[in-house]
């Protein structure tokens, strides 16, 4: 973290950013917000640390467009980056405004295993040097291995920089091996009442708080379509398990080919509906049918849905597809 | 006086049609006097491609037990491109749908033009058949209307 406090000194002394898009310590010894901090306002409360999941991508469009403003300097890590790569071919930000600082990461630790793991209510978690976590709980300290409490996103990650300015190296470090679509083949492997129980079970606790359409930085248009009141589903919870089906499944679609996987949606998800398995599954027809496409890799090339070739396969290849 | 009501069960299809290859190719099926069965309701769009997934989820929302896109064979769309994109769409909604549980063969794309207006009543009874062997869609749609 002292690195990065002492590039952004620097890059604030020599005028060439005058804010910081980063994290900010919260009322928990966990919570991070993401937060502005600007050159005369100081870094009072600044923090990068394994708590700080956020991806802070999505704040650049209205960050970059301000006027009479400097550039501004964001911190990504490695799977964010992705997510500003698909920014900047959408044209969503203005590149030159903001100067991109790549971080490392090693994974983010999600709180919510760190209490499931300790099984008690948590005041206070530390970070050590090595890869414990000091956990304070009502009965006492507690250790946790952090490896064993990262998201779901961070247990799958293979993600690389992809853009940046400047870079602040990483010490390596081992990857995850689990593979990202196992649980989505796991799914494909049921019989369609078993999945339709499966979703069912999943999708009866979403309270439509939008929250993994906010978070999201590939659902960034001004206006969303479920905030056409005319729809009959703006601002209002799901009413029965039609409109749940619909709202999910509309916006994973929405946001097909252009998804890079960052797992926000299911990090933010107060009901810990695993939407990234949505998402997933879009990407890994994708790959099947259209052959391999990483959403944010380039700025340049077309995604799957906006493309086409004459020998594409016909939809009728959903009704030979395997499971039961 | 009672009117005996018919137990069988008829489903609802929505057909939709692309203007320029199948909506022809439904009404030469017409004036060919070709019959197919009178549950399909054939919404006419401009192009495969103007069918917006959501379409087909209201379709099923509103009563459809089964949703059908018909548009010009590939290569052959007035807008030169139009039903490519539609069928990567297609592809890609019916197997979420299919993912999520719902019946994979309760959605289907047909191409067809507008000379074929023989195999437009072909793909239209082949399909009722299939949906009416599957029964009502009860998985998409609001319960709670229901009686």
């Amino acid at each position: 973290m002292q690195r990065i406090i002492d590039k952004i000194q620097e890059l604030f002394a020599n005028d060439t950013v005058d804010r910081v898009l980063g994290w900010k310590t919260g009322e928990f010894s966990w919570e991070r917000t993401p937060h502005v901090f600007t050159k005369e306002g100081g870094l009072d409360g600044f923090v990068y640390d394994d708590f700080c999941g956020a991806n802070l991508s999505k704040y650049l469009i209205d960050e970059s467009a301000k006027k009479d403003a400097g550039k501004v300097l964001v911190l990504l890590k490695p799977c964010d980056t992705y997510s500003y790569n698909q920014l900047i071919k959408e044209h969503r930000v203005k590149p030159e405004n903001i100067y991109v600082l790549a971080i490392p990461c090693r994974g983010k630790v999600n709180v919510d295993a760190v209490k499931a793991a300790v099984g008690t209510t948590v005041l206070a978690v530390e970070e050590t040097e090595g890869d414990d976590l000091k956990v304070k709980t009502f009965r006492g300290e507690k250790i946790v291995n952090r490896n064993d409490v990262l998201f779901e996103k961070c247990q799958v990650c293979q993600k690389t920089h992809q853009v940046y300015d400047e870079i602040i190296e990483a010490e390596p470090y081992e990857r995850p091996k689990k593979d990202r679509f196992a649980e989505v083949e796991a799914l494909e492997a049921l019989s369609p009442e078993e999945r339709y129980e499966f979703w069912r079970t999943q999708l009866s606790k979403c309270i439509r708080c939008n929250a993994c359409r906010n978070v999201c930085p590939a659902c960034n248009c001004r206006t969303c379509v479920f905030d056409n009141a005319k729809s009959g589903v703006a601002t209002k919870a799901n009413t029965d398990d039609f409109e749940e089906n619909m709202f999910h499944i509309i916006r994973a679609f929405h946001v097909a080919g252009r998804c890079t996987d960052c797992g926000e949606c299911s990090r933010v998800c107060p009901q810990n509906i695993p939407l990234h398995l949505l998402n997933r599954k879009y990407i890994k027809d994708m790959n099947t049918y259209y052959g391999e496409y990483q959403a944010g890799e380039d700025a340049e090339t077309r995604g799957p849905l906006t493309n086409f070739t004459k020998e594409d396969v016909e939809p009728s290849i959903v009704y030979g597809k395997g499971g039961k | 006086m009672q009117v005996e009501e018919s137990k069988e069960f008829k489903p609802t299809i929505v057909a939709f049609c692309c203007n320029w290859c199948s909506y022809a190719g439904a009404d030469l099926a017409g004036s060919s006097r070709i019959s197919y069965p009178a549950d399909v309701k054939i919404v006419r769009v401009p192009c495969s491609c103007r069918v917006n997934p959501l379409f087909i989820l209201r379709a099923f929302e509103r009563g459809a037990d089964g949703v059908i896109l018909c548009g010009c064979h590939p290569g052959d769309c007035h807008y030169s491109t139009g039903n490519y994109y539609a069928r990567r769409r297609m592809t890609m909604l019916f197997s979420m749908l299919d993912y999520m549980g719902i019946e994979r063969e309760r959605t289907r794309v047909e191409w067809v033009s507008a000379a074929e207006g023989a195999k437009f009543a072909a793909t239209m009874k082949d399909f009722i058949e299939t949906v009416t062997k599957l029964g009502e869609n009860r998985k998409l749609r609001d319960l709670r209307c229901k009686e």
